[in-house]
């Protein structure tokens, strides 16, 4: 069985303080997205703060509530699982998170932090059992054994993620999800460690769900790329297919905010026309929610919900207007 | 309580070049252990009656050091011993509030939402009865013991410590390495007892250094009011009382006890600000 994340129409929403049972309102921050995942494949996640990426991030390990929707890992279901079983699935999907010191416990050595998983799925490994295996897991990240009996703060951000990216691979999982894994690290250390990212990849058969603010970053890593605005899917797509033929209009405005890797080169910000901010997710439009800042934008969007529509094979937009704005299918202008 | 490396070794640096604290220590330290084994050092029991040498003022030569009471008793072997009692009924006090504060306190930051709210509604209720009259409902109803006495100081104690436990683990929960831990599948008693408490346990120290003092002052006054301990059974709060009523014409009976009444709770207090200083969550 090869595929193993397969989410299906996934609702996340949270309650709003105030409103009772009835009037509660709710704040929905993931709204009907699907994609399947297999053995070391990796979705690139990508979009604005607050367009709901982390929350699909932490649904896949149960850790926010799915309001609707199903999300199978490794065949198991994670929407309506019971605690217990919660914790089971966490054995084969683990997470790597953005900030890479705030992630460890301050008060533990890292040998104690990247064993934890380990004592809690395989209670009755004897001590120099549990020592050989921390052993491993440093070192397969680029770390030696003596570290594990310093404490995070001895460490610099690079060296921390490279402790949590231990922590997550200690148990052999098939997922690990990659929540902004190398947006607080500098530049020179980000590639590092997406480096090291992909040869654990290889080496453990990983499957990735990469999430980022930065397409340039996800290019690296994806096979195919998500992207997400205020919650809901604006397009799907193979990695190739989208960064060299972008079939949405706010896709085509992440793209061109990639600064160009070389001076003098073309750079270009993001359009003047794509200003403004995300509208409330409180409140979403009525139409396309990019509809409020899309350049391209018509009567029509403003006024019905595009349809997620299977524009090429594997190529998933939606936008009533695709074939207008990208004038058919040709490729971008400038690549 | 932990390895003696890492954040708690930089907190017993700090606290190491904090000289008042350090002083503070020493000095409480000695008076722990004078109080030990003070007394046996004197030729008089803490009940022994001096027929000859009633309310004499404190004179090295008479053997009676610190002076003695209007009853002829020891004035220094009973300041210890009340010291002794004031200690032990703060100390024992302090760690059963300790004990049920934070675990009650741990408990609800972590679980939040309606047991939180019934948790901390409950603490809310006892806090709101008015201890005092309690406590002398109490005496009225049982006996007069120090078993009491320590029970009616320790539901005071435990109140505060969980309200203050359950800010702070509140405030941990937001942290990204308890959601780290609950990713990789802990469960709640491995997240509260193995991340949240080991985290909170600087503030915890810090309070409960504060605490002792104010325990201390409780057991004083509920004794000093007749209502604590009893005679012939000596603590810090009834040689106040006692001494108080012979202020005028014999100050030294006065003078002894409340002077380490005083020490002892500004020892507290400095060891309690040093330790603040040092183990200061703020920067971490």
């Amino acid at each position: 069985m090869n595929r193993v994340v397969d989410v299906q129409q996934l609702n996340v929403r949270f309650p709003l303080d105030g409103g009772r049972w009835l009037s509660r309102r709710w704040l929905t921050a993931v709204d009907g997205v699907s994609f399947a995942l297999s053995r070391g494949e990796t979705l690139g996640v990508v979009g604005e703060s607050g367009c709901g990426k982390s929350s699909l991030g932490r649904a896949l390990l149960g850790l926010v509530p799915i309001h609707s929707g199903t999300i199978l890992l490794n065949g198991a279901r994670v929407d309506g699982a019971s605690p217990a079983s919660l914790r089971r699935l966490r054995r084969n999907a683990q997470m790597v998170f953005q900030d890479p010191s705030g992630s460890l416990d301050p008060r533990m050595t890292v040998g104690q932090s990247v064993a934890e998983p380990l004592e809690i799925f395989e209670p009755g490994l004897g001590s120099s059992e549990v020592r050989s295996r921390i052993a491993t897991a440093l070192e397969q990240v680029g770390l030696a054994p003596e570290h594990a009996d310093r404490y995070p703060h001895e460490f610099s951000g690079g060296q921390c993620q490279r402790i949590g990216i231990a922590r997550a691979v200690i148990l052999r999982p098939t997922v690990v999800v990659c929540d902004e894994p190398v947006s607080a690290l500098d530049v020179s250390v980000q590639g590092q460690v997406m480096n090291l990212l992909a040869r654990l990849r290889a080496e453990l058969g990983l499957a990735y769900v990469f999430i980022s603010h930065n397409l340039a970053v996800v290019r690296h890593l994806s096979s195919s790329v998500l992207v997400m605005y205020l919650g809901r899917t604006m397009e799907h797509a193979p990695r190739d297919e989208l960064y060299d033929r972008p079939l949405h209009p706010y896709t085509r405005a992440l793209l061109d905010a990639v600064p160009a890797p070389e001076p003098g080169g073309k750079s270009r910000r993001l359009p003047a026309s794509i200003g403004g901010e995300l509208p409330s997710p409180l409140s979403p439009p009525a139409g396309c929610v990019f509809a409020s800042r899309c350049p391209h934008a018509q009567d029509r969007c403003k006024e019905a919900r595009p349809a997620l529509e299977e524009a090429r094979p594997g190529h998933r937009v939606a936008c009533h207007r695709w074939r207008e704005w990208t004038g058919g299918l040709a490729p971008r202008p400038d690549a | 309580m932990n390895r003696s490396r890492g954040l708690w070794a930089d907190a017993g640096r700090r606290l190491a070049a904090n000289r008042a604290a350090v002083a503070s220590l020493v000095i409480l330290a000695l008076l722990c252990v004078l109080a030990a084994v003070g007394p046996a050092f004197s030729a008089y029991a803490p009940d022994e009656l001096d027929w000859e040498m009633m309310g004499v003022p404190p004179e090295l030569g008479s053997g009676h050091w610190l002076g003695t009471d209007r009853l002829g008793r020891d004035l220094f072997v009973r300041t210890l011993h009340g010291a002794r009692v004031s200690l032990a009924i703060a100390l024992l006090a302090t760690l059963v509030s300790l004990l049920i504060g934070v675990t009650w306190g741990a408990v609800a930051g972590y679980a939040g939402g309606r047991a939180d709210a019934l948790l901390m509604r409950f603490v809310d209720v006892l806090y709101a009865l008015p201890h005092i009259f309690f406590v002398i409902v109490l005496t009225v109803v049982f006996d007069r013991s120090p078993m009491l006495l320590f029970i009616a100081i320790g539901a005071v104690g435990w109140l505060t410590m969980a309200r203050v436990v359950r800010g702070q683990a509140m405030a941990l929960m937001q942290r990204e390495f308890v959601e780290a831990a609950i990713a990789s599948g802990a469960g709640p008693s491995r997240i509260i007892f193995r991340h949240v408490v080991p985290n909170l346990l600087g503030t915890v120290i810090i309070y409960a250094t504060l605490m002792i003092p104010q325990m201390i002052l409780i057991e004083s006054f509920l004794s000093f009011l007749g209502i604590g301990i009893q005679e012939p059974l000596a603590s810090l709060g009834n040689l106040i009382a006692d001494g108080a009523a012979e202020m005028e014409t014999a100050p030294w009976i006065l003078l002894v006890p409340a002077t380490c009444l005083v020490i002892i709770v500004f020892c507290f207090n400095f060891l309690g600000d040093g330790l603040r200083d040092a183990l200061d969550p703020r920067e971490r």
